[in-house]
């Protein structure tokens, strides 16, 4: 296990902080949100220009064959500048559940899409019920000639409102909880029955709640094995968690920088706050938090690709949790020591907070990871 | 733990419950208990209706129109308010201006103010934290000239709460710019309904707008709106943050705040269990609940104190920063409660007249919100971190 970066991992940290700074402001990325769908086109296709949408896409099918490594390299570029276009659903969710499960001819159909920006996804797995339990799917898939209907709800579907294509999780057989059972489906969005109501989220991104009623699929709409594909999902949350991890690591480095700037600058008594050594130790605090949640995702980074799935598992809730206390109190002290200015919607350090505090919930927060943990022994 | 009462007590606390329970709208009710912003028409019409009952100001002597209530009836009045989902009586005139005019107001500025505030007639806002000037207050930079028989107003005032509903404000001045910082600040009571007043509304990280920068601009304030002396107004904003401390502390909010995280974790579902039947998050309530427990107790230590006539201490600052803690630590254990529903930001839900289906459980629709917006309150009213100096410096003399 090396713990050093690649030259070309460095060179690609330094061209998408490059981009970051220059090209993707607070100023900008608040205007992206704005935009129709909540994010920028032609941020997607610069993306996909500097080959960025590629990168963990199998060589065999448009990609740049990178690893999970790599692509956490990316994304904690993208995580200091708050990024909201869609690379979590599209590529590492959805590209990532075809690449995992999908049949030469979806592959060879949707993959070289993703990597050129042609082709955006959205992973409709979570339910309204299900809270963190990856394998509660009350959805239904009945058989039907060749194909299923698909009946049910799938809750806080990011980016669902601006995908060509949903990826769909439902029940061929077994009781709502079972590991056993579930199957995975490519869905049009368009398709008779599939009703979205979408909005925002508090930390700036686009979701929806997306409702089957007698949705009817083909055969070929089938991704991987009827039945069998629980490990396919928990594979591929898994690699999410470690990805969303490295967003959260470039959003606490960038939240720990600004605060202390403004420590440095923001002066009370006569001199600046960060001479307070009661605040300086709290900065110190926040800086640790950054570096030990950084340091336990590139492992797990490197250890996703890997391991058989306890290893996997450990590795990835050890990251969460890790990410979610840290998070926390890069969020909370960050707004804290900014005092009223904290609060404003106009400062940066805000938005860092709000997109912490909902990475640690997606795919299960602290307490659930602690307890993933545990289980695992 | 509950609280031991004797009979009285006991019938006093029925009381205030049929009271509140009976007068407190539902839609209010609702709104209050989950945090959704309330029109000013709201806070208004409670406060006169508590106005009618003569409750509104038990803090108050009894000559100005107090309750004479104990301090266990006080208490326990304000944890029955809200329980009952009633909305917190606005501070800025009953329990912040008022009890400096009592104290150092002319006889004409009490015969004026003092029934007015009663009635609620007046809506109030603070005018103290200027940009440059937040922990540090006395660096305040906001101009007080005097003109004959007023004075001219130049400067800015922030975060200043609900100032888009007032019409009155209580500033503080700088009058001298010689001798000591707290020297030369000058408490004025300014109409807000005057050319030179500009509100305008600073959007916070949860998406509202309670706070505001307050503009003046030659504004002009007669020398009868000076409360007191020129030059004093420091020391009668330090009798006010001395003042009343314990409504800081909110246990009754709190309280109600605890109950409904309890429900909420009653009907969250967790691996096929009530989220509150985990251990863990069981004891997370309970280390709450603890804390909560001995911030009450010390609240009406406190209240004693003060009803056998000894004024809030500097431990006061105490309640301020366990009082805020708990709120924070309820408002974080209720994201937690809902999970996956954290996500969605819908403000429209949380406004009267939102009739469409709630995008999952209704009860989630104001949690993140109100937990980035409860940051504030380790912030404002002295940050948790001035509270400390205040404690280190007046109660153990460093």
């Amino acid at each position: 296990m090396s713990f050093a970066f690649t030259d070309d991992q460095k060179l690609l940290a330094e061209s998408a902080d490059r981009f970051i700074q220059n090209d993707y402001t607070f100023e900008n990325r608040r205007k992206n949100m704005e935009m129709d769908g909540g994010f920028n086109r032609a941020v997607w296709t610069q993306f996909a220009e500097l080959g960025w949408l590629a990168l963990a896409i199998p060589e065999a099918y448009g990609g740049l064959g990178g690893s999970t490594g790599d692509a956490a390299v990316l994304l904690e570029s993208l995580g200091r500048g708050l990024v909201v276009e869609p690379y979590h659903s599209t590529v590492v969710l959805g590209a990532g559940a075809v690449a995992a499960a999908g049949s030469e001819a979806q592959k060879n159909e949707i993959l070289p899409e993703v990597a050129e920006g042609k082709r955006l996804l959205a992973f409709a797995h979570v339910e309204p019920r299900a809270r963190f339990t990856l394998n509660h799917v009350e959805t239904s898939a009945i058989k039907d000639g060749g194909g299923y209907i698909l009946n049910g709800e799938k809750a806080i579907v990011h980016n669902a409102e601006t995908a060509d294509t949903l990826i769909v999780s439902a029940r061929t057989g077994g009781a709502t909880t079972d590991h056993d059972g579930v199957t995975l489906f490519l869905v049009d969005p368009a398709a008779k029955g599939v009703t979205l109501r979408s909005y925002p989220t508090i930390d700036g991104l686009r979701a929806s709640e997306v409702t089957l009623e007698a949705v009817q699929v083909g055969a070929d709409a089938i991704l991987g094995t009827v039945g069998g594909a629980m490990p396919v999902i928990e594979a591929v949350v898994d690699r999410a968690c470690v990805l969303l991890c490295a967003e959260a690591a470039g959003a606490m480095d960038a939240a720990v920088t600004l605060t202390v700037d403004y420590m440095k600058t923001r002066e009370q008594f006569g001199r600046p706050i960060g001479t307070f050594q009661v605040l300086q130790h709290r900065a110190v605090e926040m800086l640790g938090a950054k570096d030990f949640s950084r340091a336990l995702t590139y492992r797990a980074a490197s250890v996703v690709d890997v391991a058989d799935p306890r290893e996997r598992a450990r590795a990835v809730s050890a990251a969460k949790v890790e990410m979610g206390r840290g998070g926390k109190t890069i969020g909370q002290e960050g707004v804290q020591l900014h005092g009223g200015m904290g609060m404003t919607d106009d400062m940066a350090v805000g938005h860092y907070f709000k997109r912490l505090t909902m990475i640690d919930v997606l795919f299960g927060n602290i307490d659930h990871h602690l307890r993933r943990f545990a289980r695992l022994g | 733990m509950e609280l031991i009462l004797t009979a009285e007590e006991e019938a006093f606390r029925q009381e205030v419950r049929a009271f509140v329970t009976a007068e407190v709208p539902e839609e209010v009710r609702r709104k209050t208990m989950t945090g959704f912003r309330l029109s000013k028409e709201e806070h208004v019409t409670w406060q006169k209706k508590l106005f009618e009952k003569g409750w509104v100001a038990p803090g108050w002597p009894v000559e100005h129109g107090g309750t004479g209530w104990t301090p266990m009836q006080k208490h326990l009045f304000e944890e029955e308010c809200a329980a009952a989902g009633a909305p917190p009586v606005i501070a800025f005139g009953v329990t912040m201006v008022a009890p400096v005019i009592m104290a150092f107001g002319s006889d004409a500025q009490k015969d004026y103010y003092l029934p007015r505030i009663l009635r609620s007639d007046d809506w109030w806002c603070q005018g103290y934290s200027e940009p440059g000037s937040g922990s540090d207050l006395a660096s305040l930079r906001t101009k007080a000239v005097l003109n004959g028989d007023h004075y001219v107003v130049n400067g800015q005032k922030t975060w200043t709460s609900l100032a888009q509903h007032a019409n009155l404000m209580f500033c503080l001045t700088r009058t001298s710019d010689t001798g000591k910082r707290q020297e030369g600040i000058t408490f004025l009571l300014i109409d807000m309904e005057q050319p030179g007043v500009t509100v305008q509304p600073i959007k916070t990280i949860d998406g509202s707008t309670e706070i505001n920068n307050v503009f003046l601009e030659d504004v002009k304030v007669p020398v009868a709106n000076r409360v007191g002396e020129e030059d004093k107004g420091w020391t009668y904003a330090k009798y006010l943050l001395g003042h009343e401390r314990t409504s800081i502390a909110a246990v009754g909010r709190s309280k109600a705040q605890l109950k409904r995280l309890k429900t909420i974790a009653s009907v969250e579902m967790q691996e096929g269990k009530p989220l509150i039947e985990d251990q863990n998050f069981k004891e997370k309530i309970a280390a709450i609940e603890i804390d909560l427990l001995s911030l009450e107790s010390l609240v009406l230590r406190v209240l004693s104190d003060e009803s056998a006539g000894k004024g809030p201490g500097p431990e006061a600052s105490f309640l301020k920063i366990r009082g805020t803690e708990v709120q924070q630590g309820i408002t974080e254990l209720l994201v937690e409660a809902v999970g996956n529903y954290a996500h969605p930001y819908v403000p429209e839900a949380m406004k009267t007249g939102w009739n469409e289906d709630p995008i999952g459980p209704e009860h989630a629709a104001s949690i993140a919100p109100h937990y980035f917006n409860w940051r504030k309150a380790s912030i404002y009213g002295g940050s948790n971190e001035i509270q400390k100096n205040i404690i280190a410096k007046a109660v153990l003399g460093f």
